[in-house]
Parts: structure tokens; C-alpha cells; sequence
């Protein structure tokens, strides 16, 4: 399985020369398995992704949640201006709205000028929520995880190796933080003993104080969620709009020589191809 | 065991926060958590006992009415919770651990997830003040 990273930005696309090394798109992933592709989030990362075949008919995208940063780039994507394309949109269920009344509300004016009904690709929507569905070669299970709004978090199976996609999560929300307890751990089950994950890391620890409950996880957070879950390597995301490349190797250095276990982890990078098993 | 809910997970972390003694269930009625207010009703820490079959904490406590007569289980909050998955609130009296009887008005509702999945039951006991 090859992962590229389209984008891991948090909350807002964030271009420039401070974000060069590490990128400023937002959250988005491309996952590839015999010549197969599913597409992780929205993000602004959507919009420079290709298709392996430009034949293909059949193009998946699976959302975490709704909020922009996850979806701004889907307007943007050109199979869905492509009448022969057929997407699948795979996206969290919710009980008052369903995912095409939730989708139309970006898809529309006056936030995007084309209507959904009108692209000229064919949509299939799908509602998952603590789900297991198959795409190709894919197996995937979904959960809801501790995020503002319903979110969910992927474990994909691939033919040799597992993938785990948690972008946006704040398992530590509460006054004892984490609860190392598996039955007690939002997520436990998405990311335990995957080969990589991909989680939440927007906020250094004393920016996470000021900031409990706004659906994030400190970098020391998650680097001890990666350790207790058994991940063989973990790429931190969902980088902070206000940290810049050099404030981003600071602080990475900073937890480097902070940290004593095994863990291979390290910052997510726009660009990253990384092979599984 | 699987991973609780997150709404579960969620009620927990409220629990935690709270100065009043709060007990979740799941749907058997087991008892899944109990924050530290509760600790002092139960006579035991949640970090000893961990959870609790439905069958041992619910004979912990000894539910009366204002004559000092037991009450049926069937007519408590939490149990009626359980059973119909609505909210309830009930005053009645409890032997304390000292052995004297306690008012004390209780709370409960159901957990019913995201997917309008019925998860458990939590119940709150409150000081009473004749609510």
C-alpha cells in the first residue's frame, strides 16, 4: 500500500515561504493498492491530486467530517466536472441532516457557484458511521472519535499492511487527559497496532491548555495515544495554520530529545510517499 | 472487550468533572464508572473495583421508602431507565454506610448515541433538598 500526503494543514490553508517544507494544504491523503485509489479527505490537498488511470470510472473519497478544512478542496477536484467519472463520496451519518443536505451546503451558492446537482459527474453518497465496508482491495472500518461534530476516524486494510487515518481527535478531552484503558481510549480500535498512523497533532502541550475542547490533540498527546495503541510509526497532522516550517523542526527537535521510548515518529510532510508492508 | 462509545467515553469525562456522585451503566446495568462523589456512597474506589456486575453493586445499596420499608428495584430511576429508555427521577431514602438512612433524590437518564443507539444509562445522585 503507498500513502502520499496531499496535505496537512489544520483549519486553514496556509501557502507561503514559512510553510515551504512541511506544506499549507489542508487535510488529504491518497492511498494505493494494485493500481487502486481511495482519496482520505477533502482538503485543499484534494485539488492536485490525479488519478493513476485516467480511464478509471470509479473514484472514492472518504470523509472524516464537514468542517471546510476537510472539504474545500472537493469543488475543486476535476473528475467531478467529468461526465463520465461516477464518485462515491463516503462521509459520517448524522440523524438530522443526511450527507447529500450536508455536502449541498458547501456544494452550493453562495459558497461554491455550482450546484451539486449539477456537476456532470454521477455522485453516490455514502453514510458510514461505526461502519466496515470494502473498496477493491480495501478493507475499511470507521468509528466516531472525540471531534466537534460527527467525525469519524478510517482503519484501512490493505493485501499486507494497515493504515490508520485519525486526523482530527482529541482522545485526552477531560479532566484526567488520556485513560489508558483500551475500553476507555475514543478511537482504540481504528488505530491499534497499525502499521502508520496519521493523527491529530496541532498543538504543542501548553498551547493545548488554552485550547481544550476545540477537537485537537498535543503532539505529546498523541506520540503517548501512538505508544499505548501499539503503531509501528506515526506522522503527526493537522499542523497548526500558525506554526512555520522553522517553528514546526523546533518544536520536532524538541520532542525528539524529549523522547525515551521506540517509537518512530515524526511531522507530516505535503509530498510524503510512504510504503506499506 | 470492545471500546466503549464515545458517548460513553464522553459521560465519563463529565463524571469526572462533576462534585456530585454520578454512576454509568451500560445497557445490562452494569456498572461501567463511578466518579470520586460516588466513591464515598459505594465505600469503594472505582480504581479498586474497576467495574461491577450488575448483580453485586446493585445489592450495595438498600433503597427505602419514607417508612423505612425496601423498595421494589423496579421502582428505581436507573432501573426504570434501563427498561424504557427515558428519562426518570425519584426521592427516596438509602441506608448510608453508617447505617443511618439517607434522603436522597436520583436522576437518571439514557445514553442513546449518535445513531440513536441506546448505549447505557447514567444516574445521578443528588444531596436532597426536596426537589
Amino acid at each position: 500500500m503507498k500513502v502520499s500526503v496531499q496535505g496537512v494543514r489544520g483549519s486553514i490553508p496556509t501557502s507561503g515561504s514559512q510553510t515551504t517544507q512541511f506544506g499549507g494544504n489542508t487535510s488529504c491523503v491518497t492511498l494505493m493498492e494494485d493500481g487502486r485509489m481511495i482519496i482520505l479527505d477533502g482538503g485543499s490537498g484534494l485539488q492536485k491530486v490525479t488519478l493513476p488511470d485516467p480511464e478509471v470510472k470509479r473514484v472514492d473519497i472518504l470523509l472524516t467530517h464537514f468542517h471546510l478544512d476537510h472539504i474545500q478542496g472537493l469543488g475543486f477536484f476535476s473528475p467531478l466536472f467529468d461526465p463520465d467519472k461516477e464518485i462515491h463520496i463516503w462521509g459520517p451519518s448524522s440523524i438530522t441532516h443526511n450527507l447529500h443536505s450536508r455536502l449541498n451546503r458547501f456544494l452550493s451558492p453562495p459558497l461554491f457557484p455550482v450546484l451539486m446537482r449539477d456537476l456532470p459527474c454521477e455522485i453516490v453518497l455514502h453514510d458510514v458511521s461505526n461502519s466496515s465496508f470494502e473498496i477493491g482491495p480495501f478493507t475499511i472500518t470507521s468509528q466516531f472519535v472525540i471531534h466537534p461534530g460527527a467525525t469519524v476516524g478510517f482503519r484501512i486494510k490493505g493485501k499486507s499492511a494497515v493504515f490508520a487515518y485519525v486526523p482530527d481527535h482529541e482522545p485526552a478531552l477531560g479532566p484526567k487527559g488520556l485513560i489508558f484503558d483500551k475500553k476507555w481510549i475514543s478511537g482504540f480500535e481504528l488505530m491499534e497496532e497499525a502499521d502508520l498512523l496519521l493523527h491529530d497533532g496541532q498543538f504543542t502541550t501548553e498551547q493545548y491548555g488554552k485550547k481544550i475542547g476545540w477537537g485537537h490533540s498535543s503532539m505529546e498527546d498523541a506520540i503517548q495515544l501512538a505508544e499505548y495503541v501499539g503503531v509501528k510509526r506515526l506522522l503527526l497532522t493537522h499542523h497548526d495554520p500558525a506554526h512555520s516550517d522553522t517553528k514546526l523542526n523546533e518544536i520536532l527537535d524538541a520532542l525528539k530529545s524529549k523522547h525515551t521510548g521506540q517509537l518512530d515518529f515524526d511531522l507530516a510532510r505535503e509530498g510524503m510517499e510512504i510504503e506499506l508492508g | 472487550m470492545a471500546t466503549y462509545d464515545i458517548e460513553i467515553i464522553l459521560n465519563r469525562q463529565l463524571a469526572d468533572c462533576l462534585s456530585i456522585p454520578v454512576f454509568i451503566t451500560d445497557t445490562a446495568g452494569n456498572l461501567i464508572f463511578y466518579n470520586e462523589p460516588a466513591e464515598t456512597i459505594l465505600g469503594s474506589r472505582f480504581g479498586d473495583t474497576g467495574e461491577m456486575p450488575v448483580e453485586v453493586w446493585g445489592t450495595i445499596f438498600k433503597p427505602l421508602d419514607e417508612k423505612g420499608k425496601p423498595l421494589p428495584p423496579e421502582g428505581l430511576p436507573l432501573v426504570k431507565t434501563l427498561k424504557d429508555q427515558l428519562p426518570h427521577h425519584k426521592v427516596f431514602w438509602i441506608e448510608s454506610l453508617k447505617g443511618k438512612p439517607q434522603k436522597i433524590s436520583v436522576t437518571s437518564y439514557p445514553i442513546i448515541g449518535r445513531m440513536g443507539k441506546f448505549l447505557g444509562g447514567v444516574a445521578i445522585f443528588w444531596e436532597n433538598k426536596d426537589i
